[in-house]
């Protein structure tokens, strides 16, 4: 059975004011992908947290910036892409203090990300100086029931 | 309104409750945010965050209370969460918040543990 993949695309200003509708954007994708009420959440967080640190840390809340998401969808994964233009931040550079660690330092820093990757089963990140920072984001679907011949 | 949330203030026995309902995200935690330093500020701080109606959480909410319960202890206090809905429950304990904070089912046993001093090991 040829599998057809569908992309789905939002762009937004800049802005934490709409971050409800991103989430809700990737709601509909997680709904569409099969996934129960729980995934989806947790679909939506990830995008969230993701978005929120464009917003804050890429953008520094320029609102005149604009956040891209892209979804595609088949039917063995949902793949989200977020891109940006603004400043270049290396996930992987983070190191993960645990929460003990957190509260003392009176941070929360790290906790999205920590989120994102419990949550999606591959994150990459790639920069392109000059150009665009993109974060890739693989959710791998549960093979569904097959439907009958 | 897609992005509603409210904060809702009461208090009983000395102890204030905050009872949440919405969407808890990096747009709407400031006004999280202020209401516990409103109260921290004016010195009460035995905190319930009432969760029941809360239907959403992120890394923003969760830095809230991570930000002022070493300072809530500190002073004697608490803050302790209850009521909390599994959908949202499932974001506190995959950052492990279960073991630092004392979560309750809902706001009358979170009195009570005031009342007996009962807070999750240090």
């Amino acid at each position: 059975m040829a599998t057809l993949e569908k992309t789905f695309a939002l762009h937004v200003p800049s802005s934490t004011e709409n971050l409800s509708m991103i989430r809700d954007f990737v709601a509909k994708i997680g709904a569409m992908a099969g996934l129960d009420e729980r995934e989806v959440m947790k679909l939506e967080l990830a995008v969230d947290e993701a978005c929120a640190n464009v917003i804050e840390h890429a953008y520094g809340m320029d609102h005149s910036k604009e956040v891209k998401v892209k979804a595609l969808l088949d039917a063995d994964k949902i793949q989200i892409e977020i891109v940006d233009t603004g400043n270049a931040f290396d996930p992987g550079g983070v190191r993960q203090l645990n929460l003990e660690e957190l509260v003392a330092q009176r941070k929360n820093g790290g906790l999205g990300l920590r989120l994102i990757k419990s949550i999606m089963d591959d994150v990459h990140y790639q920069i392109v100086p000059g150009e665009k920072n993109e974060l890739r984001m693989i959710k791998r679907l549960k093979p569904r029931a097959k439907d009958p011949a | 309104m897609p992005n509603a949330f409210t904060v809702e203030r009461t208090e009983q026995n000395g102890v204030v409750i905050l009872a949440l309902d919405g969407y808890l995200d990096a747009h709407t935690a400031p006004q999280f945010e202020k209401a516990i330093q409103d109260e921290h500020t004016a010195g009460r701080n035995q905190i319930i965050v009432d969760c029941q109606k809360l239907t959403y959480i992120s890394s923003a909410g969760l830095g809230v209370f991570m930000s002022f319960i070493e300072e809530i202890r500190a002073a004697g206090g608490d803050i302790k969460l209850a009521g909390i809905v599994p959908k949202v429950y499932q974001v506190f304990e995959v950052l492990g918040f279960p073991a630092l904070f004392d979560i309750v089912d809902n706001v009358p046993t979170a009195l009570t543990h005031f009342a007996d001093g009962i807070r999750p090991p240090e």
